[in-house]
């Protein structure tokens, strides 16, 4: 039967411009978001590659597949894309670009030139660093550690400095674009005590982006000159202070590891009370802990430094610190859970993540805990003890956090849903692949496997195989998202506005949202997780 | 007649206030972040000023401390004429604003050009570090540290200038086409922020740079 009267389709946000020029100078947050997603994926399989081919090298005691020179550009070049080119961006210029105006029911970010720009200025980063690559690498690990980086390294050094450089200016457009958004861009009636946790989060984030990244800009440079010019700013035989480079790395690269997963914890903050059916517990605690995170965060990044000649007084400070930080990380943790007891939870996809989510970071966390104390520290120092630590935090912990996200809003996003059992496969193979890879590496390191070498000796063996095998298995289970979800994009079921039955405001509104998010700006009476009054809302129609 | 000002008001946002507090409050945050970003620079200099007294004040006695001073008052000669053209803007002068924007683009040039006329200097008395340095009292190396951070924390000081200078030529245009009204005016604010900015940074570097090697001057 066909309609008398022809029903105007609403314009959503994907289908009210056509065209690639509609995308590369759109303004719009929400396709900003979408071509973050383009770009953090393809650097994410560049990155994930190289892991790969290192993870292939060790199979063997003495390795097999390449050199000790390839292997180090390969572990240092895995560094650099997966830090720069995926971790930082990958929730807050996502997930956050999408749905923080939504989240506080606004037009779009106060910015959006600047947003799009950022967007310019972080392919072009990426294509500096790849093409450093292209050169022949750099061999001075992501850290760059100097006098090695600015006096030894015969490598592309200055090449991917400048692309990581490049990148700092998008993490700063970003970062001011959010604050300003949060502060000046909320709808009627949404106070900061109704703010979503998601907002929270991102806004300690964006503190971090826009406090810490301008000093590693300024360290790179001085990295740069000091090879260009042949000067002497952190080389010892010119007078230089090759520690002064880490403690300026490190005040940047330590707030960095909160950039990475603050965002991660703003995602379980919204999956854990959807999926639960309860409010999210002790929410005033929560939202402050993103906060004390981000400010804690910026006093222990000499926890780095414990072997590095500091004096016992300083690491004395730096190692009570770092005990500090995971108080309100814990705080964090404690409340998942307690939101989740007694809850009516529902195992969907995004659910697993955010429970494999909780667990990973847990370990991640407490292994952290074992690093900040000074006397295992030194035992387990270059270890991969600490990688097996870090590891969980940024892998288990921040991609997680982005599946879990992608696999949430996914359906806000396209407005299709995805093959459930298939995401639900894909869930479990990344949580037994990601654990089957990494745990390992913890015994490894207690045991004294140095990180950083091609080679190994050979009673390494049987656990550098397990990880290996871990490592296809995660790779598996990386890959399969970017099937179905692609696939779900074209021939998925309708998803309709709110197929969580979630309380935020970005699911008032349709999937895909309209261009301008709402059709009209909502005024807000209820706070964040209030499930009681969207049940009233949605009996009343 | 249509609102004037509502032309002006920008998508996203709903009001005219909501985008001026926006802004403002963006232009802050831009500030924070070079306040980080010198801060690097400052901690390194503070560092090897610890570690090497003795050759930064030598290094500092190098300084001209004549040119320095000019300089100084230059600039804040050019932060005067800056508020100025803020304060036109504010009553909707528009002729006023253009003529203190051109005082302070020629001010901020003035600046320009004793800045890189002591670079020469410098250049010329094999100060420049790398491979142009040249010092044949006792430790040349820490000597060359404070040339190297002098030139890298003026250096990037001067960057700021020529940004600011676009900034000011760019807010010129648009003030000739007649985009500025006492209602509507939040870039030259936020230039006059930008330009103050960099302007107290300068009298940092002024202080470091020129001032602690003052005894030694022969002025």
């Amino acid at each position: 039967m066909t309609p008398a009267v022809e029903v105007p389709v609403e314009r959503n946000y994907l289908d009210a411009e056509t065209g690639i020029k509609s995308w590369l100078l759109t303004l719009d947050h929400k396709r900003i978001g979408l071509l973050y997603v383009a770009s953090v994926t393809v650097l994410f399989f560049i990155g994930g590659f190289f892991a790969l081919l290192m993870r292939l090298q060790l199979l063997e005691p003495y390795g097999w597949l390449v050199g000790p020179q390839i292997y180090n550009k390969l572990f240092t070049m895995h560094g650099i894309i997966m830090v720069w080119f995926f971790l930082i961006p990958s929730i807050p210029n996502t997930l956050g670009n999408f749905f923080i105006p939504m989240m506080i029911g606004a037009k779009d970010v106060a910015f959006p030139k600047l947003n799009l720009l950022s967007w310019y200025i972080f392919n072009l980063a990426a294509f500096v660093a790849l093409y450093s690559m292209i050169r022949g690498g750099v061999d001075t690990g992501w850290t760059f550690y100097t006098p090695f980086s600015t006096g030894f390294s015969t490598t592309y050094v200055s090449t991917a400095a400048l692309g990581v450089f490049i990148s700092g200016f998008s993490s700063i457009l970003t970062g001011l674009n959010f604050i300003v958004t949060i502060h000046r861009m909320r709808a009627p009636g949404l106070t900061w005590f109704r703010l979503p946790l998601f907002i929270w989060s991102h806004y300690a984030t964006s503190i971090i982006l826009v406090l810490a990244t301008p000093v590693l800009a300024i360290t790179l440079l001085m990295v740069m000159v000091e090879r260009i010019f042949r000067v002497g700013i952190y080389d010892p035989a010119l007078g230089g202070d090759p520690v002064l480079f880490q403690h300026m790395f490190w005040f940047y690269s330590h707030p960095a590891v909160y950039i990475m997963v603050l965002p991660a914890m703003a995602v379980i903050s919204e999956l854990v009370p959807t999926f639960s059916r309860k409010p999210l517990f002790g929410y005033k605690f929560v939202a402050f802990a993103s906060i004390a995170i981000a400010a804690i965060g910026f006093l222990v990044w000499g926890h780095h430094m414990f072997v590095a000649g500091q004096s016992m007084y300083s690491a004395l400070a730096f190692s009570f610190l770092s005990y500090l930080v995971a108080v309100p990380s814990a705080i964090k943790v404690f409340n998942w859970s307690a939101t989740m007891y007694k809850g009516s939870i529902s195992w969907d996809t995004p659910m697993l993540y955010a429970i494999g989510f909780i667990g990973l970071f847990t370990v991640g966390g407490m292994t952290g805990l074992f690093l900040a104390a000074l006397g295992i520290d030194v035992h387990v120092t270059d270890t991969y003890f600490v990688i097996a630590h870090f590891h969980y935090i940024m892998v288990g912990g921040t991609v997680m956090g982005y599946l879990g996200g992608m696999h949430y809003f996914w359906p806000k996003i396209t407005g299709k849903l995805y093959w459930e059992p298939l995401a639900k496969l894909s869930a479990l193979i990344v949580f037994l692949g990601f654990n089957l890879t990494f745990f390992p590496q913890f015994i490894l390191g207690y045991m004294g496997m140095p990180r950083r070498y091609a080679a190994y000796a050979p009673e390494f063996h049987m656990l550098n195989v397990l990880s290996t095998a871990g490592a296809s298995i995660l790779g598996v289970g990386y890959v399969l998202p970017l099937l179905y979800l692609t696939w779900s994009w074209r021939y998925g079921k309708p998803a309709g506005p709110n197929p969580w039955r979630a309380t935020g405001l970005e699911w008032q509104t349709p999937s895909p949202p309209p261009r301008e998010n709402f059709e009209e700006t909502p005024v807000v009476t209820r706070g964040p997780y209030d499930f009681g009054g969207l049940r009233e809302e949605l009996r009343l129609g | 007649m249509a609102d004037p000002t509502a032309l002006l008001l920008r998508e996203q946002y709903n009001n005219p206030v909501q985008q001026r507090e926006s802004s403002t409050f963006g232009m802050w945050i831009f500030i924070m972040t070079e306040v980080m970003l010198f801060g690097g620079l400052f901690l390194a200099f503070t560092v090897y000023r610890m570690k090497f007294p003795e050759s930064f004040i030598v290094g500092s006695g190098d300084m001209s401390i004549t040119l320095g001073a000019i300089n100084t008052a230059v600039l804040i000669g050019s932060s005067f004429t800056m508020a100025l053209a803020v304060f036109s803007a504010e009553t909707g002068n528009r002729r006023m604003l253009s003529i203190f924007l051109l005082a302070t683009m020629f001010l901020g040039l003035v600046f320009l050009g004793i800045k890189f006329t002591e670079y020469y200097q410098h250049y010329q008395e094999h100060r420049a570090p790398g491979i142009w340095f040249d010092y044949r009292g006792p430790n040349p190396g820490q000597v060359e540290m404070f040339f190297l951070l002098y030139f890298l924390m003026t250096g990037l000081h001067a960057v700021h200038m020529f940004v600011g200078e676009g900034i000011l030529t760019a807010m010129l245009i648009r003030n000739r086409a007649g985009s500025f009204s006492a209602e509507y005016h939040t870039p030259v604010e936020l230039t006059g922020l930008y330009w103050h900015f960099v302007d107290i940074i300068w009298v940092f570097l002024f202080a470091i740079f020129y001032v602690e090697g003052l005894h030694l001057h022969k002025l």
